[in-house]
């Protein structure tokens, strides 16, 4: 793992890097946020007022300024999705993860997020767990996901 | 390169990774090796065939056999039956495909001819290599440019193109680049916007995975005609292989000299950077994607000024979509004349579709301009599935109209569609069948809306919140003709009062929603009915 100081240095100093800054900071953290102290240091970095950083950062959907699980599950909840039944999987989600959406599991191990689009529609549904993306769900396929990512600690 | 009796060409992209392509073409290559014919039959990786819904898929060459769901299992009997017997294997074979990349184009006493475009290379070579790219053509248009014609040249075959923005928006590509071309600046940018967020669309993530070349050689002739230094491709934070392959490609281009200070050893120098998004939808417009890039929340600005003459950092640029960008190369080497051909005479040239939904092949196509609905969803999509009977097809992703049975012929493209109040959008046709139901869709729009609405103007950040609850209480069986009116009102107020196009386009699905099924809004309520049962209770079993 980089110490933050490596990863801020690897961008140029210049405001235009910020998402991409934060999306490294995010990517080093393995509850997949973005901690106050991150926000500091990339403010002091760039030279801009920490609730700009903020301001930035609580925009975009991809980043979370609260502590996730290891692994972030991101259902499509897009029309080519819900034509083929997201709605049933996430409630099949909620139901086997005992969270609602937006919430992490006590282990630190799930957190349940709804995404538009990830354009693999022809696949669907589909969802993305961190950087991988899962389609054709059905339930007995989320059980053998779940399950896979549980063996995997 | 070897000379070969066979080439596979395996797709490798986001869809066949998922199902396990590397295992397949690792199993293939083994088995091979043990038959003692790996020096005989190439592998090769490709991008997307445009084949969806069919694990891994590969075609063989010379004989155009395509084979989906293929599994490591398979491959010895494959091996044994296509390359040592030298039949193919019927079990996997792929039949009546629709070839992502063809146009066909029939004319009375002519044999069908095809063209391909903006998918001429996607799932032909291998995207990853810039030797054949170039052995396709690839850099011709560049070359052509640089060496033999003049910015204003470049600008003018653009402009008799008749080429307009794949976009959604339709403006003629050529325009935009004379605007930033005769404004005087010291500097200009040229920006490829690649956040692709309609939902149903995945077009532009297949042409930057299977033909990223054609991307850099297209901004890069963008660069050379507007007179910018410096481009930026956009793309949404999800598409990580499509951020991969482009790294990649300019990468490489810049190591052949195609990209970088003195281009082929012209005075012409230009640099293009990947830029990621994080997830906003609103990026995809052009003001707000620029203030991404410049590092700040992804809110629209006020237009004018348009970015052709104070975009990035308030100098002149152009923002064109990948689509759009992709049809560059070859109209350049061809000229316009040879792009008019295709198409219409207000819309030249051909647009890539995906279709999807209730229809047997879903999947991307490239067909010309003017090509009938019916056409796209009976012949290239294969019709309706499981014996069903087409109710509608929401054409143009959430930000468009759905269109009925009455509008099966409606000729695709800007001009015609824009006549019955309906978009050609991103090119998303999600087909429904007679069993899905109106208001559910609608529902799922509404959300994605709400959600997505950026919150700067308050027609749609307050709009979208009222439509959700409306459409809620269809979703109950409840509300009533009140409800409807309502639902027409609060979305024409947003056409007219929001400050972006995603506030000014909720009115496309509303209004065409009611317009065409009004009945089984009426239904909801009134008999509690609803024709996909999916409304007024939990659904527990899928489709």
């Amino acid at each position: 793992m980089k110490t933050k100081e490596e990863i801020l240095k690897s961008f140029p100093k210049n405001p235009d890097y910020i998402i991409e800054i934060l999306h490294a900071l995010q990517d080093n953290n393995p509850y997949n946020y973005l901690t106050p102290e991150d926000i500091k240091l990339c403010a002091e970095y760039l030279d801009l007022p920490v609730s700009y950083v903020e301001g930035v950062a609580s925009f975009y959907s991809m980043f979370s300024l609260k502590p996730r699980g290891r692994y972030v599950i991101r259902l499509c909840d897009s029309p080519p999705c819900h034509l083929v039944g997201s709605e049933s999987l996430l409630e099949y989600l909620e139901k086997k993860l005992k969270i609602k959406v937006g919430e992490t599991t006590p282990d630190r191990l799930f957190t349940l997020e709804l995404t538009s689009c990830l354009g693999v529609c022809a696949v669907a549904p589909a969802m993305m767990i961190n950087d991988e993306v899962y389609g054709n769900l059905t339930f007995e396929k989320i059980d053998k996901i779940l399950e896979e990512k549980r063996g995997n600690l | 390169m070897s000379i070969v009796r066979s080439h596979v060409l395996i797709s490798i992209d986001a869809n066949t990774l998922l199902a396990g392509a590397k295992a397949v073409e690792e199993a293939l290559i083994n088995e091979l090796r043990r038959r003692g014919i790996d020096k005989e039959v190439g592998v090769i990786e490709t991008g997307p065939l445009g084949i969806i819904g069919k694990g891994v898929v590969m075609v063989v060459y010379p004989e155009g056999v395509y084979y989906g769901n293929v599994k490591p299992e398979d491959i010895p009997e494959l091996v044994e039956e296509h390359f040592i017997k030298g039949r193919p294997l019927k079990r996997l074979m792929i039949e009546n495909i629709i070839t992502p990349s063809v146009v066909v184009k029939e004319e009375v006493g002519l044999t069908k001819r095809q063209v391909r475009i903006v998918l001429k290379n996607s799932g032909v070579i291998n995207p990853e290599s810039i030797e054949e790219y170039i052995a396709s053509d690839g850099f011709d248009g560049l070359t052509k440019a640089i060496f033999e014609m003049k910015p204003e040249d470049v600008i003018k075959v653009v402009k008799d193109s008749g080429l307009r923005g794949r976009g959604g928006a339709g403006f003629p590509t050529g325009l935009k680049w004379e605007f930033t071309y005769k404004i005087p600046s010291d500097e200009k940018y040229v920006i490829c916007n690649a956040d692709e967020g309609e939902p149903g669309t995945f077009k532009d993530r297949l042409i930057l995975e299977g033909d990223p070349y054609r991307i850099v050689e297209a901004m890069t002739i963008a660069g050379y005609a507007v007179g910018a230094k410096k481009g930026y491709i956009y793309i949404r934070g999800e598409y990580k292989l499509s951020i991969d392959r482009m790294q990649k490609a300019i990468q490489t281009a810049k190591e052949y000299g195609l990209l970088g200070d003195n281009i082929l050893g012209s005075n012409f120098s230009f640099d293009i950077e990947v830029r990621k998004g994080a997830g906003a939808y609103i990026c995809g417009e052009e003001t707000a994607l620029i203030e991404s890039l410049e590092g700040k929340r992804g809110v629209p600005r006020i237009k004018p000024p348009y970015p052709v003459s104070q975009g990035l950092r308030n100098k002149p640029t152009v923002v064109n979509n990948v689509e759009t960008l992709a049809n560059i190369p070859d109209i350049v080497r061809n000229g316009a004349e040879w792009f008019r051909q295709f198409g219409t005479e207000k819309c030249p040239g051909t647009k890539v579709y995906t279709i999807l939904g209730d229809v047997i092949n879903a999947g991307l196509i490239e067909v010309e301009m003017g090509t009938p609905l019916r056409e796209i969803i009976f012949q290239y999509g294969g019709g309706i599935k499981d014996g069903k009977k087409f109710k509608c097809a929401l054409v143009g992703g959430a930000a468009g109209a759905f269109l009925g049975e009455e509008m099966l012929d409606v000729k695709m493209d800007f001009e015609n569609l824009k006549e019955y109040k309906a978009v050609l959008g991103s090119g998303a046709i999600l087909v429904m069948n007679e069993s899905a139901c109106i208001v559910d869709m609608l529902k799922s729009i509404l959300r994605f809306f709400e959600h997505e609405s950026c919150g700067r103007c308050t027609p749609c950040r307050v709009g979208t919140k009222r439509l959700v609850e409306i459409i809620n209480r269809f979703a109950n069986l409840e509300g009533s003709e009140e409800d409807i009116d309502e639902m027409v009102n609060i979305s024409l107020v947003m056409k007219d009062t929001s400050f972006c196009p995603l506030g000014q386009s909720v009115h496309l699905p509303v209004v065409s929603a009611i317009r065409y099924f009004k009945d089984e809004f009426i239904n909801h309520f009134k008999e509690k009915y609803c024709v996909a049962n999916r409304c007024g209770r939990k659904v527990e079993v899928l489709s």
